[in-house]
Order: structure tokens, then sequence, then C-alpha cells
């Protein structure tokens, strides 16, 4: 029996003829926290939209315990998706929606709790993040940081059991990261979700990450899978190591 | 980026010399700067060729003032060496430009995109707009196959469309939409009644520009421009939000919600759209009226006389074709605009494109819908 709660299976993932990554085979198990890592335009959020179903694979399959996501109907996938909460790079909050709008209609949509009982789990939510008291802000009125804690309160609205995140630390301070880093760390263990998350963020990976996948742009497919912490030391790619100990991989040669 | 200018500048030089060991000498001189004539790398090329050292050294001793341009020419130098496989070395170089060719030469060249070979019929430019045209009927036909699905939830009360939503689209292509019309219907019945006197003085039938206004304005004018007008207005803005939403990742959140995205965000916009297309459309043709009557009261028609003679024209029958196209141009536009937005990219730039698109195409729709309407009724005698 198991432990994979998702399953990658020779995913090929390609935009028309363009290949990006080939022959991806992996498990992410319950309860990790699981990075997937590699240079600028190896292909992670791509992967990452094939996890989510936003892009179709060219080649090969992806179960959610034990189940086919690529050859699920559309109406099995949506209820699939109901189980996972998302946070995209930009936090992906609806713009024209306040803060409580955003983390009401997933409750609104999926559950039966009255408007009370919503705007208790709203208040409750945004507590999680940090954020009681802005349920009638919108997402134009606050800070990166505070929108990316939104976004994850949303995220969770539903009690997901699997969490994506697409570069939670993007653009955000060093201090504001590592609050996010705790909080999906903490979110993580109360929960129990399985976290999948896309960053190339050092300090993020070596301090929450359980599990990781590394994607190299110029083989096109996965060339490390791991810890991280283990990769960064024993990796026998040299690559692998360059990304985990912040090398240059193109040290400026001296003209004589 | 460089350093000094000095006060007159000389032209840049350089000059090939051969050595003892088989090798070559560049040695520049002058100032390299902006505004200049450099000497062409042609030369150096061909001069390299035919000399065909085996290793070049650049001697910078005689260099004065330079800026980037003296970086870019060393490096098509150390570019060219490398292909001829020639040993590239310099000497005398100022340090940061030598500098900036080490940085400019250490990292390599970003691999091609596309690794796959293309068949010989994609070098031909007939491919590109063929491409297009399969991309824009594929996208049509699934974004028409989506909304027709859509719209059956709807009826069958199973869509995941917000009535909050829908009230927020009609006050936004609604009342928001109040003053434009206002200025475009007046005038428009102005410009209807100018040209109508002008034409029928000549018959002395100057009271019969009642009827022209009337006519005109019920079964075309009024829908018409209010169409335009909402088309540039409301479709552009229809399109500019899906465009924006879908660039900040917020249509993505919405599929991975497990909701349907034009359920959720384009049913709202159509119906809105289409239930006050006809309202617009009615206080556009009262105010399109007015004005002809402005311009017919300059004339010498008394204001009674204008209205009892509209009132004879203004049959049921012609109110009634312009309220059908009202929907149908509603319709239109607001397909045209969610359209191009749902499928706009996902830049700021092609945020503009598509709201440029849900006009123009929206106009297309609008005045092709208006033809083929008035030859249906003109076959069917209304």
């Amino acid at each position: 029996m198991t432990d994979a709660h998702i399953s990658v299976r020779d995913l090929t993932m390609a935009y028309g003829s363009r290949v990006i990554q080939r022959d991806l085979t992996f498990d992410i198990n319950h309860g990790d926290i699981f990075v997937i890592m590699g240079g600028s335009g190896c292909g992670k959020s791509t992967l990452l939209k094939h996890l989510l179903g936003l892009i179709e694979p060219s080649q090969g399959d992806i179960l959610y315990a034990g189940e086919s996501f690529v050859h699920a109907t559309p109406e099995r996938r949506d209820s699939m998706r109901r189980g996972w909460g998302i946070t995209y790079q930009s936090g992906g909050l609806f713009s024209a929606m306040s803060l409580a709008e955003n983390i009401e209609l997933p409750l609104q949509l999926y559950t039966d709790y009255s408007a009370s009982d919503r705007a208790d789990i709203i208040a409750y939510k945004l507590a999680l993040v940090g954020l009681d008291g802005y349920q009638h802000f919108y997402p134009s009125e606050i800070s990166g940081g505070m929108r990316k804690r939104a976004a994850l309160a949303r995220a969770i609205a539903l009690e997901p059991d699997i969490l994506f995140f697409d570069e939670p630390s993007a653009g955000l301070d060093p201090i504001s990261s590592s609050l996010l880093d705790e909080l999906i760390q903490q979110l993580q263990a109360s929960i129990g979700a399985t976290v999948v998350m896309v960053t190339h963020e050092l300090p993020s990976i070596f301090s929450i990450a359980t599990n990781s996948v590394y994607l190299d742009a110029d083989s096109k497919t996965m060339i490390a899978y791991g810890d991280p912490k283990h990769l960064r030391d024993h990796s026998d790619q040299a690559i692998v190591r360059q990304f985990l100990t912040r090398t240059a991989s193109h040290p400026a040669k001296e003209h004589t | 980026m460089k350093p000094s200018m000095p006060m007159t500048s000389t032209s840049p030089l350089f000059e090939l010399l051969t050595d003892q060991q088989d090798g070559a000498v560049l040695v520049l001189s002058g100032d390299w700067v902006q505004g200049q004539a450099h000497p062409g790398f042609d030369k150096l090329q061909h001069d390299l060729k035919k000399l065909g050292p085996k290793a070049m050294v650049v001697d910078g001793a005689a260099l004065g003032a330079w800026d980037s341009i003296l970086v870019a020419f060393l490096l098509q130098c150390f570019n060219l060496c490398r292909d001829q496989h020639i040993s590239f070395h310099s000497r005398a170089l100022p340090a940061t430009a030598k500098s900036l060719l080490q940085i400019a030469t250490a990292v390599p060249a970003q691999a091609p995109l596309s690794s796959v070979p293309q068949p010989w019929y994609a070098t031909f430019n007939f491919h590109r707009p063929l491409r297009h045209l399969h991309k824009t009927v594929r996208e049509s036909l699934e974004f028409t196959g989506e909304l027709t699905i859509a719209l059956w939830q709807v009826v069958t009360f199973r869509a995941h469309t917000r009535f909050s939503d829908f009230l927020g689209f009609c006050h936004q292509a609604g009342p928001d939409a109040f003053a434009i019309i206002s200025l475009t219907s007046v005038l428009v019945g102005m410009i209807l009644a100018y040209l109508g006197a002008e034409q029928l003085s000549q018959f002395g039938a100057e009271i019969y520009v009642a009827d022209l206004v009337v006519i005109g304005t019920l079964r075309e004018m009024g829908v018409l421009m209010t169409a335009v007008v909402m088309a540039g207005r409301t479709g552009a803005s229809f399109a500019a939000q899906l465009g924006t939403m879908q660039t900040n990742e917020e249509i993505d959140a919405i599929v991975t919600m497990g909701i349907s995205p034009v359920e959720f965000l384009v049913i709202p916009r159509i119906l809105a759209l289409v239930v006050m297309m006809p309202l617009l459309t009615l206080y556009a043709n009262l105010l399109c009226i007015i004005g002809g009557g402005i311009v017919a009261g300059g004339m010498g028609i008394a204001p009674l006389l204008f209205f009892n003679e509209g009132k004879d024209a203004m049959t049921l029958a012609h109110l009634n074709v312009g309220l059908l196209k009202s929907v149908v141009f509603g319709l239109l536009i607001a397909v045209a605009g969610c359209r191009a937005g749902i499928n706009c990219g996902r830049s700021s730039a092609a945020v503009g494109k598509a709201t440029t698109e849900a006009v123009v195409t929206g106009i297309v729709y609008l005045i092709i819908a208006d033809a083929a309407i008035n030859i249906l009724f003109q076959q069917a005698g209304i």
C-alpha cells in the first residue's frame, strides 16, 4: 500500500511542438511539503498548471490518491479540485471583491453554512493568516505580502487536502517571506494537508520542504528527487548542488 | 558609462598587424564613443580571414575615450575569433571594458526555444494567417459551445452565476451610460432632421421631416448609435476586465475552484447588456426625436405640428423592429467583448489587443446583423 497522495507518471509537457519537460515520474506523499525547483524557464509553473489541470499533458498521467486526473470527466475533475486550495504567484484574488467576499465565494458555492456562519468562518480564516479586521478591504488596498496571506486564507476556506503554492515568496521582503513560510508550515501541521510548492527561494526550501524534485532546462527532464538538504550535500548532479548552494554555474572566465 | 569625454575627440581606428609568432595584433586608437564614424567590422572580418592567424591580441594602449560601442566591437571580435578557432587575447585594454567583455562572454547564450524541426511549409508566410484563422475559429467554436452549456445551466437554475454581479453590470451598462447616450442621441436626431429638411424643402414637404426622424430613429439610428456607443464603452470594458483577470490569474483561480468562468463571469455580463440595451434604446429614441424636433423648430415647423406628425408615423411595428435589433446587438456586443477577454493572453499588451478586438469585432458583428435583419424584414414586409 503506497502512501502517495499525488503520483506523476511519465508526464510530458509541451506547448505545441516545443517540449518543456518529458518523462516525469515521481510521487508526492501524504503530509509532504513538496517543492518543485529548477532554474528559470525550466517548466516549474507549467508543471504546477498540469497538476491543477489548467494545461493538458502531451503524454502521461497524474493520479490523485490513485485516481487518474487526466482521464477524469470534467465533473469529476471539478469535484476533485474542491479538495484543493491554491495560491497563485500574484495571489489570484478577485480584484472586484473584498477579502471577505473572496473567502466567502467557495463557502457559498460548496457548503450549506448560513450567512452568519460564513461571516464567522471568514473572520476565523483571516485571523489564521493575521488579517482579521481586513474583511472589507479590496486586494488593491493591501500590500503584496498581505495579498498572499489573504489568498492563503481563501485557499484554506474549504479545509483542503492539498495546498498548492506558486512562488509564494516572490516579491516579498525576507521577513514577510519567512513569516509566510512559518505560516505555511503551521497550517500544514494543523490541517494535515499535503503541500506542493513551486519556488526557488533557498531559505524557504531548506526551512520547510520535506521532499522535492529538480527540473533541468537543458535535459528537459527531472534530474533529482528527494529531501533538498540531502540533495544539496549528496546529489550526483553538479547543477543541483550548484542550485542548492547558490553557486554560479557559469563563472566569468579571465581573458588573458 | 565611460569615464571621460575629451574636449576634442579623434576618430576611432583599428589596424591589423602581424607579429612574429604566426599571430595578429589589432591596435585600437582614437575615441570609441557615440557620434563618431566607427570603422566597419566587415573590413576586420575580411582582413582576418585573409591573414588566418592562430592568435589575435587586441591592443588598447592607444585608446582614448570609449563607451558601449567599444565593448560591442570587442564582443564581435571575440565571437569571430571563437568561430574561426583563433585564440583571443587582450593587452592594455581599459579595466572596465575588459571586465564587461568577460561578463558578456562568460554566460552561454540561451538555447533557442524551439528544438523541434518545423515542417517546410511553416517557413512560408501563408502558414501564419492560416494558423491564426484556425485558432480563431477553434476559440470561437469553443466559446459558443461553453456559452450554450452555461445558458442551459442558467435556464435550469444550476449555474454558478451571482445575481449581485448581474445587477452590478446592469448598472454599469445602463445608468452609467446615460450621459454619453444622451449626447449622441440628441446630436444624431439633429443631424437626421437637418439632412431630411434640406432635401424635403426642395419639394415643399418640410413637415415630413417628422416622419423621417421618427421612422429613421425607431427602426435604425436610435438603436444603431446606442449599439456603437455600447460597443466602444461596455464591450471594450468587458474585454479589459476579463483580460486583466486572465493576466492576474483570477480566471485560473475560478477554474480551479471548479467553477465555469463562462457561467461566473460571462453570463452576468451578457444578460446585463441584453436587458439594458432595449431600455437604453427607448431612452435614445426619445432623445433623438427631441433633437430632431429642436432642428425642425429652428426651420419653422411648430413643435406641436412636428410631434403630431411624428405621432402618426410612430407605429408599434417600427418600435418593435428597433427593440428586437437592440436585443440582438446587445447580445453580439457582449459576446464579442467577453470572448476577446476570456481568450486574452497574459500580458498588458494582450489586454490592449483584446480590447481593440472587442470593439472592432463588436461593430462588425452589429453592422452585419443590422443588414441581415433589414433584409429579412423587407422580405417579410415589416
